[in-house]
């Protein structure tokens, strides 16, 4: 490691004249600090603010109750039923968990790769991630009936003398999602330790100081510290590289191991990778884009991350059409009936007009990011995104729904309808997202400020080797 | 010679460039006991220092191997020894179905041993450091740069460190009271 990955050489910076820096010329190690700590620490909570957080709080609220009612109840509220059995709780519980990738994705796979112009983005990113696999953990949970026992799902010696089924795709899934919170924890813990310093020793007030003080376990910015740290941030990176790639892997062998016509494919694992990558991309920018504009940080978060988050989102749109193109190939070329009919039973049954807007969402409108212009607009690209988490969310309900409510026999065939309480609690998680973004923003750092330091011209080491020293 | 009440002598910078080139120069002039503080990694600092390999990628192979290990035994000594079912005449040690979990544990380990190893190897959490007591060492976390002699260092004398460091054109140089 002859220099720091996340050093960034000056021409990568400036890497065209046509292109947006990746951070505004004219910054100082002292203005990055202060402008980003200023958010948190001087910056007065605005009524903007209040209202955001006080709305996603009521629904909340609303969330709760729903969830006491099921709890109260049973999962009888909710519309599934024989055959549907995994309805909302699944469909939602893949739309998160895809969309928590997008944060592992830009603060690992970006770093391996040097793309510098991650730096200014990671860190909320991998909050969003935090939050999106909580939201995401909360549906199986639900779903299990008997949630207060959920900890049967770990292997630990009990009085039942009894194990989870190890070969078992839902098993599977317990330690990849359970693993992948627990890497993104301290993923997002570790890159936040200096910025913790930071925030110490910029505050005056001895409380913030004291929690800031604690959070950063005494970080004192030792080269020394600074030398293990970068290895241990690397390694990470390197670990959650696959990690990343294997948890929706992991969850769509929830679905291909199954016999189910349109899941047991083998297209499954890269598909559901790119499609998480997909959505993911979506929410970022539906964050990005309202972040960078209330609290002014365009100096940090650039046209330049807009439009390269809208490029990879087009790219992934593209493997997600491949998918779908070979799904309909391998219905067709494989003539197995009942996969000829589950085609039939999407372009033409009761749920025909799920998937033609699947397809309207997640195919032909993302194709306006072609145009440079839409991906350098902001409010273009808002409203995209936003189209874009529909159709993904629209495609999980494709795959669980329509194929479970008409599988092999007629006599088993079944319909789908969610309830209110199916509704308030996918509402509900959105709502707690939310609330958490709006509680992040104001008591971390949104942008990683040692991270950023790294890329302006004054972080450059132009000194030359040992010899130098002596003349 | 030795004070206990001191810790060492503290110069501060301005840019990394100066603060290399003194590091390169106290490590030169025999100093051994010494840190560096930079408000964002700077490899060549530590290097210059004479720090250039850690631990932390051992301790993380350590953990991975150890959970790899662990998560294969368990699932095998689970299915074939404490609860072993015959599902259709199936091998009772049907590996492949295994694979996932191990990798997983794989990553799980071996991630929060790279973690745990870092936080262990730099001694945090540190609730009180001498180095703290310099009112400036807070712009360490902004935009300065630190070089510190301890005192415990052979060459270390309370004058003559002193006019050391300030000849190699820092800001400021300021005891270190422990």
């Amino acid at each position: 490691m002859a220099e720091s990955l996340r050093m960034a050489k000056p021409t990568e910076v400036e890497i065209g004249e046509q292109k947006a820096p990746v951070i505004a010329p004219g910054h100082t190690f002292a203005s990055i600090t202060d402008k980003i700590a200023s958010i948190v620490l001087r910056r007065p909570i605005t009524n903007g603010w209040l209202f955001g957080f006080a709305i996603c709080f009521l629904i909340l609220q609303w969330f709760l109750l729903a969830v006491c009612w099921l709890f109260y109840k049973g999962v009888g509220v909710w519309g599934v039923n024989i055959p549907v059995g995994w309805g909302f709780a699944i469909v939602n519980f893949v739309w998160w968990i895809g969309i928590g990738h997008a944060g592992t994705l830009i603060s690992a796979i970006l770093l391996l790769l040097r793309q510098s112009w991650r730096n200014s983005i990671n860190r909320f990113a991998e909050a969003m991630t935090l939050f999106a696999v909580a939201c995401a953990g909360m549906f199986p949970l639900l779903h299990l009936g008997r949630p207060w026992l959920f900890y049967w799902l770990f292997p630990y010696p009990n009085t039942m003398t009894y194990w989870p089924q190890f070969r078992s795709p839902l098993v599977w899934d317990v330690f990849a999602v359970s693993t992948y919170l627990t890497i993104s924890l301290v993923f997002w813990f570790i890159g936040l330790i200096p910025d913790l310093a930071s925030m110490r020793d910029q505050t005056t007030n001895k409380a913030l100081k004291f929690v800031y003080g604690s959070l950063a376990m005494g970080w004192r910015n030792s080269v020394r510290h600074w030398h293990r740290y970068e290895t241990a941030y690397l390694l990470l990176a390197g670990l959650a590289t696959p990690l990343v790639l294997s948890v929706h892997t992991v969850v769509s062998f929830d679905f291909s191991i199954g016999i189910v016509p349109g899941w047991h494919t083998t297209i499954f694992p890269p598909y559901f990778v790119a499609g998480a990558i997909y959505s993911g991309f979506a929410m970022v920018l539906v964050l990005a884009i309202p972040i960078r504009r209330f609290y002014d940080i365009k100096d940090f978060i650039t046209d330049r991350h807009l439009e390269n988050a809208a490029m990879v989102m087009l790219a992934t749109g593209w493997i997600v059409a491949y998918g779908y193109a070979i799904e309909a190939f391998v219905n067709w070329y494989g003539g197995d009936p009942y996969e000829t009919f589950l085609r039939w039973n999407r372009l033409h049954g009761p749920y025909a007009l799920s998937y033609y807007l699947l397809l309207l969402t997640n195919i032909v409108v993302p194709q306006i990011l072609w145009v440079k212009r839409i991906r350098t607009n902001s409010i273009w690209l808002f409203f995209v995104s936003l189209d874009v988490l529909v159709g993904m969310w629209l495609e999980r309900f494709i795959i669980v729904v329509v194929s479970l409510t008409r599988d092999f026999v007629p006599s088993s065939f079944g319909q789908y309808y969610p309830t209110w309480n199916d509704w308030s609690i996918l509402a509900g998680t959105l709502g707690f997202f939310a609330a958490c973004m709006f509680l992040f923003l104001r008591l971390l750092p949104a942008v990683s400020i040692s991270e950023l330091k790294t890329l302006i011209p004054q972080a450059e080491v132009t000194v030359k080797h040992e010899e130098e020293v002596h003349s | 010679m030795k004070d206990p009440l001191i810790y060492g002598m503290m110069a501060e910078f301005d840019n990394v460039n100066d603060a290399i080139i003194a590091a390169r120069r106290t490590y030169a002039a025999g100093y051994r006991k010494l840190d560096a503080y930079s408000p964002f990694p700077v490899e060549e600092l530590a290097e210059a220092i004479g720090f250039h390999k850690n631990g932390v990628a051992l301790v993380c192979l350590i953990g991975g191997l150890l959970g790899c290990t662990a998560a294969f035994t368990l699932q095998w000594w689970i299915n074939n020894v404490s609860y072993p079912i015959n599902i259709g005449g199936r091998p009772l040690n049907s590996w492949p179905s295994f694979i996932i979990v191990t990798f997983e544990m794989t990553i799980l380990f071996s991630g929060l041993s790279a973690v745990f190893g870092m936080l262990t190897l730099n001694g945090l959490p540190m609730p009180y450091h001498p180095v703290f007591n310099v009112p400036r060492f807070e712009l360490a976390s902004k935009d300065r740069f630190f070089l510190v002699i301890f005192a415990s260092d052979k060459n270390y004398d309370g004058v003559r460190t002193r006019q050391f460091l300030e000849g190699l054109n820092p800001i400021s140089v300021a005891e270190v009271p422990s």
